[in-house]
């Protein structure tokens, strides 16, 4: 089980290397940034489940590299990847994971529901493809204004086999909508295997039958992810109808924080893990860096040591920010009514 | 002022929205070539254009979040369930994304969709057809709901729900549709909240909403004839609740009765009389009595349907007594 290196074709014609620094930096700062959330999490200072992204940070980026800034996007609860890829800022994200009222979202979503409407960044939705449905609207909105907006929906294999799901693979393929649906293939589904859950398990073969283009493609390799999204979003953009891709990736911790590698050995065995793990994006893209003579050893610890400074400059925000206050229970419920408090 | 029947008075709001707003779109079942399944969309498709008029496949989650989804990006869609039994299906997107939205990113997305169409029973559609279910609407934080019961109603407050920024549960009645009513040809959008005293009286307040509130006027007319005078209060919405308008008429009758068609065990009036003896309580002269559904599954036999749902002589008795 060897890695393998991950250039297999020239770099496309648009990645540029200051493009290509661009998205090892990006990926770079997810990492790092979720590496403090575990710490910060047995610290007491968030709560919830906390589910990380880590392995699977090539998908992001790559994809969101793409989008223009009028473009949309939806994701699931594993959302702090995303939303570091769209470039909202890492001390508010941060803060929202600590429940402080600096947060993205006042401290009143959390890890799972991570926003940022002024980049189109829809949010991050906790129940599993629930968020599909609602990137069939934004797409049908799209097409209402006839725009060239796309909007890309990330979700899991898990959520390949939840109903609502195939109802909006039905109805954007119906309506025609520039959704680009990117499942993004952990291979687990907490710790159910897709092989198991999944009668058929290559999602985008699955997909197929909506009548819409489909494609799977590889996850780990963020040159190979800007590869296919930048010709996937411009397919959305000026073709009349949805994209469906599959992408096989990995995470490399637990679904969530309490998913524990005692709790992990139940289901994948540490070797697979060590393999999946030689395909860490973030050392091959290293890697094809010094290879390809883009950046020097010097340049990538600097690089490194960055975006290990923004993650804490995160953390301490976050820490020096303050809780919500409490009238703040009561906003936010209806944009026009005031909820009466009885207590 | 025009008389027309509930169903003309709703396709009169949704023609004049999409007239003012070209945001306002619909999106459902059978509500384009086929015109509607209770015709409430007839003429539309033809009058605005299959990008507005949507016709659906039989999809209601999906239905749903497409219409929470546009609306999440500023448009105003409007989404027909065939009958609110099958937005059981949506439950999810109603509850778990709609009403939720606002809230947990912290007031930055407003989700301002309407879901409507008939709900409660009566026609021999048996278990299935024939839930009403408001409260379960009405105990979720973040959603709206309206349960207009005449037609000037029925188009005030459609104007109101598209208009809201919220989303709006708006739940109509199948035995409503034919029902007419004076409706004013004015730009009339009746606001949420605000009960209405259907018919004055000094003795019993009779709390009821939706289709219920003309069983209600009907029992109320023939207590008339035997002298006793009820107050029949429509709420109109659930939620926002007019308290006010009922304290007043209880501090008024001192005798109370509840009617709803939905099922009496944790039904809405269960909310309404405990909010009713909280704040009221030296008010009462006797125990409110609830006029409701039989807590059973809506059976298909003509007889047991009628003896499941609230009649007038249910509302008759009830009336009497609190009467003692």
């Amino acid at each position: 089980m060897k890695a393998e290196v991950p250039v297999k074709r020239p770099l496309p014609e648009s990645l540029t290397p200051q493009r290509l620094v661009e998205l090892y930096r990006t990926m770079l700062l997810i990492r790092h940034f979720e590496e403090q959330c575990s710490p910060a999490y047995r610290q007491g200072k968030m709560g919830g489940y906390m589910h990380v992204y880590i392995g699977q940070e090539a998908v992001a980026t790559g994809f969101v590299a793409h989008m223009r800034d009028d473009d949309y996007m939806i994701c699931s609860y594993r959302d702090h990847g995303h939303a570091l890829a769209r470039g909202s800022d890492p001390r508010r994200l941060m803060a929202e994971l600590f429940g402080r009222y600096t947060g993205v979202a006042k401290g009143k979503g959390g890890s799972m529901h991570l926003v940022d409407v002024e980049r189109g960044f829809l949010g991050g939705y906790g129940i599993v493809g629930g968020m599909v449905p609602l990137a069939l609207g934004v797409g049908y909105g799209i097409r209402y204004r006839g725009t060239d907006q796309a909007c890309l929906c990330f979700f899991g294999d898990g959520a390949m086999n939840i109903g609502p799901v195939h109802e909006a693979l039905n109805m954007a393929a119906v309506y025609k909508v520039p959704v680009v649906f990117i499942c993004e293939n952990n291979r687990y589904a907490m710790a159910t295997p897709v092989e198991f859950a999944s009668a058929v398990p290559n999602l985008a073969q699955r997909a197929k039958q909506y009548g819409m283009p489909t494609r799977q493609i590889e996850g780990m390799d963020v040159v190979e992810v800007f590869r296919e999204a930048e010709e996937i979003i411009q397919h959305v953009r000026t073709t009349p109808e949805p994209f469906f891709v599959e992408v096989v990736t990995y995470r490399f911790e637990g679904h969530g924080i309490a998913d524990n590698p005692t709790n992990q050995a139940l289901y994948r065995s540490k070797e697979e893990v060590e393999y999946w793990r030689q395909r860490d994006p973030i050392v091959n893209t290293a890697r094809l860096l010094l290879e390809s003579g883009f950046a020097t050893e010097n340049d990538l610890l600097a690089w490194d040591a960055e975006a290990k400074q923004k993650a804490l400059e995160a953390v301490a925000y976050a820490d020096a920010s303050p809780e919500p206050p409490l009238e703040e229970l009561y906003r936010d419920v209806y944009t026009d009514m005031e909820v009466e408090e009885w207590r | 002022m025009a008389v027309i029947t509930y169903r003309e008075a709703l396709r009169q709001a949704l023609t004049e929205e999409m007239e003012r707003d070209p945001s306002v779109f619909l999106l459902g079942e059978e509500i384009g070539r086929y015109q509607g399944t209770f015709r409430v969309t007839e003429g539309l498709l033809q009058r605005f254009g299959e990008m507005r008029v949507v016709d659906t496949p039989i999809s209601e989650s999906g239905i749903a979040g497409m219409a929470i989804g546009a609306a999440m990006i500023g448009l105003r869609p409007v989404a027909e369930f065939m009958t609110f039994s099958f937005a059981l299906i949506a439950v999810d997107q109603i509850v778990n994304h709609a009403a939720k939205i606002l809230y947990m990113f912290g007031g930055q997305i407003a989700v301002p969709v309407v879901f409507r169409g008939p709900a409660g029973g009566g026609a021999q559609l048996s278990a299935q057809h024939s839930h009403s279910l408001e409260s379960w609407y009405a105990h979720i934080p973040g959603l709206k709901v309206a349960t207009p019961a005449t037609p000037a109603d029925a188009k005030g407050m459609l104007k109101t729900a598209i208009r809201d920024n919220n989303p709006v549960i708006f739940m109509e009645h199948a035995k409503l549709y034919s029902t007419r009513g004076e409706v004013p040809d004015s730009d009339h959008a009746i606001p949420f909240g605000v009960a209405d005293v259907k018919r004055e009286g000094r003795d019993v307040t009779i709390v009821a909403y939706s289709q219920p509130v003309l069983l209600a006027l009907h029992a109320a007319e023939k207590l008339a004839q035997e002298g006793i005078e009820c107050e029949v209060v429509d709420l109109r919405s659930l939620q926002p609740l007019d308290m006010d308008t009922i304290l007043r008429s209880v501090s008024k009758t001192h005798r109370v009765v509840v009617v709803h068609e939905d099922h009496r065990n944790v039904g809405f009036g269960a909310e309404i009389v405990a909010r009713i003896q909280e704040f009221a309580f030296d008010e009462l002269d006797a125990p409110i009595l609830r006029v409701a559904s039989a807590d059973v599954p809506i059976p298909y036999a003509r007889n047991l349907e009628r003896a499941a749902f609230p009649s007038e002589d249910d509302i008759i008795r009830a009336v009497k007594r609190v009467l003692g």
